[in-house]
């Protein structure tokens, strides 16, 4: 139990139970959870359905009995919204609201409400594409406000930031790539300022950092860019190597064990072994585009285009593809109760077999736009669309 | 030192330390939430200070819009969130809003805009009716947010054949709007350029070198002094002169200086863009320029706004640089920056600007032949 709380101390890693941070658990985007559902619709299949205030492209997450998630609304997109519903019932229990302090400019498929927010046991931590950062405790107190574009106001990111904060050793890491002031930045949970702040390549980026321990002891944030993968100390913001085996674009990477799955050319899996990792297999044919590869049950899953391509994690050797929507894919693929999850732009996810024979398992269509990452918790499927907030499972 | 003192006396007072054990007041809390800072100075009073003032609930609704005057955006932020948490709290008391007292703030177009979009927001929650009624009133508002919604209103009470009022087109500020009036009034693309306050003609040089980006800091003759009549070593040592370019419509904008076509295409490359405009007083505008790459904006000689950026995309009004024009005489220069990017989609070497007020309506000027200067 030590151990355990260490890591989570560590790497901000929570219980399976929960899926508070962009793709959950340790970033992996693998649910424990049992009893998942298979089959629903628009009409059908959920225990709750909540319409939301305003669109967002950023993941709901959970901790404890509530769900977190943001939103952005108005002509200009300059309404920041940080709403708390109850898993349960799906009441919303609390909504705030900030006006942007950041450019508003982005590519129209996304939106100020793009970076997932991050939860724990005090409350949530909401980033916006503005560089509007706040964090609430579980009952919509503003603990703290940070207008980090009014602090560092050359950060410009035309396209639309969309990298997540995440936890790590105590600390509140928020990566803040882009063409003016660029950073990855540690801050104190409890006041939000800096604990340190360290320059990064002036380029944008989307890509959300990774946490791994490699000794049990210390943190390190791997956070891939456009002048490599960096690893940095979470104690200072040390930047303690830079491969350039593989880069950081959009989609993020996941880490198993000792192995990290790169979505670079395709994937490139680095293994560590002493300091820098070394490359052991890479798979062109699995890129990934908005989407996270997925790590799960010994294979890696890549939707792209429409199609979910599939090979052996240990080898990379190619084991299946198949189409699974005339749509592309924004929303990351989840792994969990023996299934992959994999969700169309359009709204329809479709349910794989997690296996090595291919084997679709269902199609559902909810009919609305699914851009952000759904979270698992407690035996559901909670999925944000651009008009509500479904609980998709059995009641 | 000033900013200690203060959050020292605040936290005292909010912690209950003070002398004679004062009770803070709502005065105080505001107070302490104005205080927040650069970087989360002033986070750990100001969030003390946020609860207090939560906690105070319906009687500190008022002060707390009333505070977003002077507030600057960090602080404007936390009093907009309290304001959310307060009037929640009521709600779920089942209290009622103080409607009257919202609506004479809104009404009161003297106090923040932005405070005054919030109270319309409460109020329309509390009483629609009132809200409805007073909406139709504020098409010329200081809030951009509450015209807009005035106009639309407008627009969706017109029965079928009624004509569409010359007004809103002048009240009009959000381009989508402006096109939709202003296609029902059939208004021609000049007179939609005139009504944005778009420069149509300017003087152009370049290009000077921008290998590496470096251009972008550095200052070529131009900003030193504009003289036309000069010849400036450009890029490669190439001699560039001023000439005359006029701003046209592409790509469904406005008033666009294509300066591929204006100088011929260069890479690596940085050109100046020069207008010298009228005003009868001295005026507070923004400059809001679009450009897909980087910017910089100078008026009469100071920079005003800078934006190193490149093919990110291209929208009206994405960057605004604030100043005050002197009476008379005022010099615009513009900076675009070109990289080498050699992707189809990352040619483009444009810009286009406009002098308005704060709402985004045109301030009346008069463009003269930059000779004039």
């Amino acid at each position: 139990m030590r151990k355990f709380l260490l890591l989570f101390l560590l790497t901000g890693t929570a219980s399976a139970a929960e899926w508070s941070q962009f793709r959950g658990p340790g970033g992996a985007c693998v649910s424990d959870e049992k009893n998942l559902p298979e089959k629903w619709s628009k009409t059908e299949g959920h225990r709750w359905k909540t319409d939301l205030p305003a669109r967002g492209v950023s993941g709901p997450v959970v901790f404890g009995d509530k769900i977190y998630l943001t939103a952005s609304s108005g002509v200009r997109d300059d309404r920041l919204h940080v709403l708390a519903f109850d898993l349960k019932t799906g009441k919303q229990l609390w909504h705030r609201q900030f006006a942007a302090t950041g450019g508003t400019n982005c590519h129209p498929m996304t939106c100020m409400a793009a970076p997932t927010p991050v939860a724990d046991e005090t409350g949530v931590y909401a980033l916006f594409a503005t560089g509007d950062l706040a964090a609430f405790d579980a009952n919509g107190t503003l603990r703290w406000y940070r207008s980090l574009v009014g602090d560092y106001p050359s950060i410009t990111n035309q396209v639309g930031m969309a990298s997540s904060p995440v936890l790590a050793d105590g600390k509140l890491i928020v990566p803040m790539d882009n063409s003016g002031d660029s950073f990855i930045a540690a801050l104190d949970p409890k006041t939000g300022t800096n604990v340190w702040k360290t320059p990064r390549f002036k380029e944008s980026n989307w890509v959300t950092p990774v946490v791994r321990s490699p000794d049990g002891r210390t943190a390190e944030i791997l956070f891939p860019g456009r002048d490599g993968l960096s690893a940095y100390d979470a104690a200072t913001g040390k930047r303690l190597w830079n491969s350039k085996l593989v880069n950081g674009d959009i989609p993020t990477p996941t880490i198993r064990e000792d192995i990290v799955y790169a979505p670079s050319g395709g994937v490139t899996t680095l293994k560590f072994e002493g300091g820098e990792p070394k490359k052991v297999w890479a798979s062109a044919k699995m890129g990934s585009g908005m989407t996270s590869p997925l790590v799960y049950d010994g294979m890696v899953y890549a939707a792209k285009d429409g199609v979910m391509n599939t090979v052996d994690a240990k080898t990379g050797e190619s084991l299946w593809s198949e189409r699974f929507s005339k749509d592309k894919a924004s929303a990351s693929p989840i792994g969990a109760d023996g299934k992959v999850y994999v969700f169309s732009n359009g709204g329809k996810t479709t349910v794989f077999k997690a296996s090595r024979e291919m084997e679709i398992v269902s199609e559902n269509d909810l009919g609305e736009e699914i851009l952000g990452t759904p979270a698992v918790a407690a035996g559901a499927i909670i999925i944000r669309t651009n008009k509500a907030l479904y609980c998709v499972g059995a009641k | 030192m000033k900013r200690l003192i203060l959050a020292v006396a605040v936290l005292a007072a909010v912690a209950g330390r003070g002398s004679g054990q004062q009770i803070p007041t709502t005065a105080d809390y505001l107070k302490g939430i104005k205080a927040v800072g650069r970087e989360g100075q002033g986070n750990d009073v100001a969030a003390s200070c946020w609860k207090g003032l939560v906690a105070t609930g319906e009687a500190a609704l008022l002060p707390t819009l009333e505070a977003f005057a002077g507030a600057n955006p960090t602080a404007a932020n936390w009093l907009r969130s309290a304001v959310d948490a307060i009037t929640e709290g009521e709600e779920k008391a089942g209290k009622k809003l103080p409607t009257e007292a919202l609506r004479t703030f809104l009404t009161t177009t003297t106090h923040d805009p932005a405070a005054r979009r919030i109270a319309y927001e409460v109020l329309a929650k509390a009483d629609p009716t009132a809200a409805e009624k007073i909406i139709l009133s504020l098409r010329d508002d200081p809030s951009v947010e509450l015209r807009r919604d005035a106009i639309a209103k407008a627009i969706a009470t017109l029965k079928d054949g009624d004509k569409v009022p010359e007004s809103l087109f002048t009240a009009a500020r959000d381009k989508d709007q402006v096109e939709e009036i202003g296609k029902r009034l059939n208004k021609s693309e000049a007179d939609i350029t005139n009504h944005f306050g778009f420069i149509p003609k300017w003087h152009v040089v370049g290009p000077f070198d921008n290998t590496k980006g470096e251009g972008f800091a550095k200052a070529y003759p131009p900003e030193q002094g504009v003289d036309l009549k000069a010849t400036y070593d450009g890029k490669g040592g190439a001699k560039v002169t001023w000439k005359a370019a006029t701003a046209k419509a592409k790509d469904k904008e406005y008033a666009l200086v294509d300066l591929n076509a204006e100088l011929t295409k260069h890479k690596d490359a940085v050109a100046y863009g020069f207008a010298v405009i009228e005003v009868a007083k001295e005026t507070p505008v923004e400059l809001r320029a679009g450009s897909i790459t980087s910017i910089k904006m100078f008026v009469n000689g100071k920079e005003v706004f800078d934006r190193d950026e490149y093919h990110h995309g291209m929208k009206m009004d994405q960057h605004v640089g604030k100043a005050t024009l002197k009476t008379g005489k005022n010099e615009l220069l513009v900076k675009i920056c070109q990289n080498n990017m050699t992707e189809p989609w990352a040619q483009s070497w444009a810009f286009q600007f406009r002098v308005c007020d704060a709402t985004g309506g045109a301030i009346p000027f008069k463009l003269l032949s930059p000779e004039a200067k």
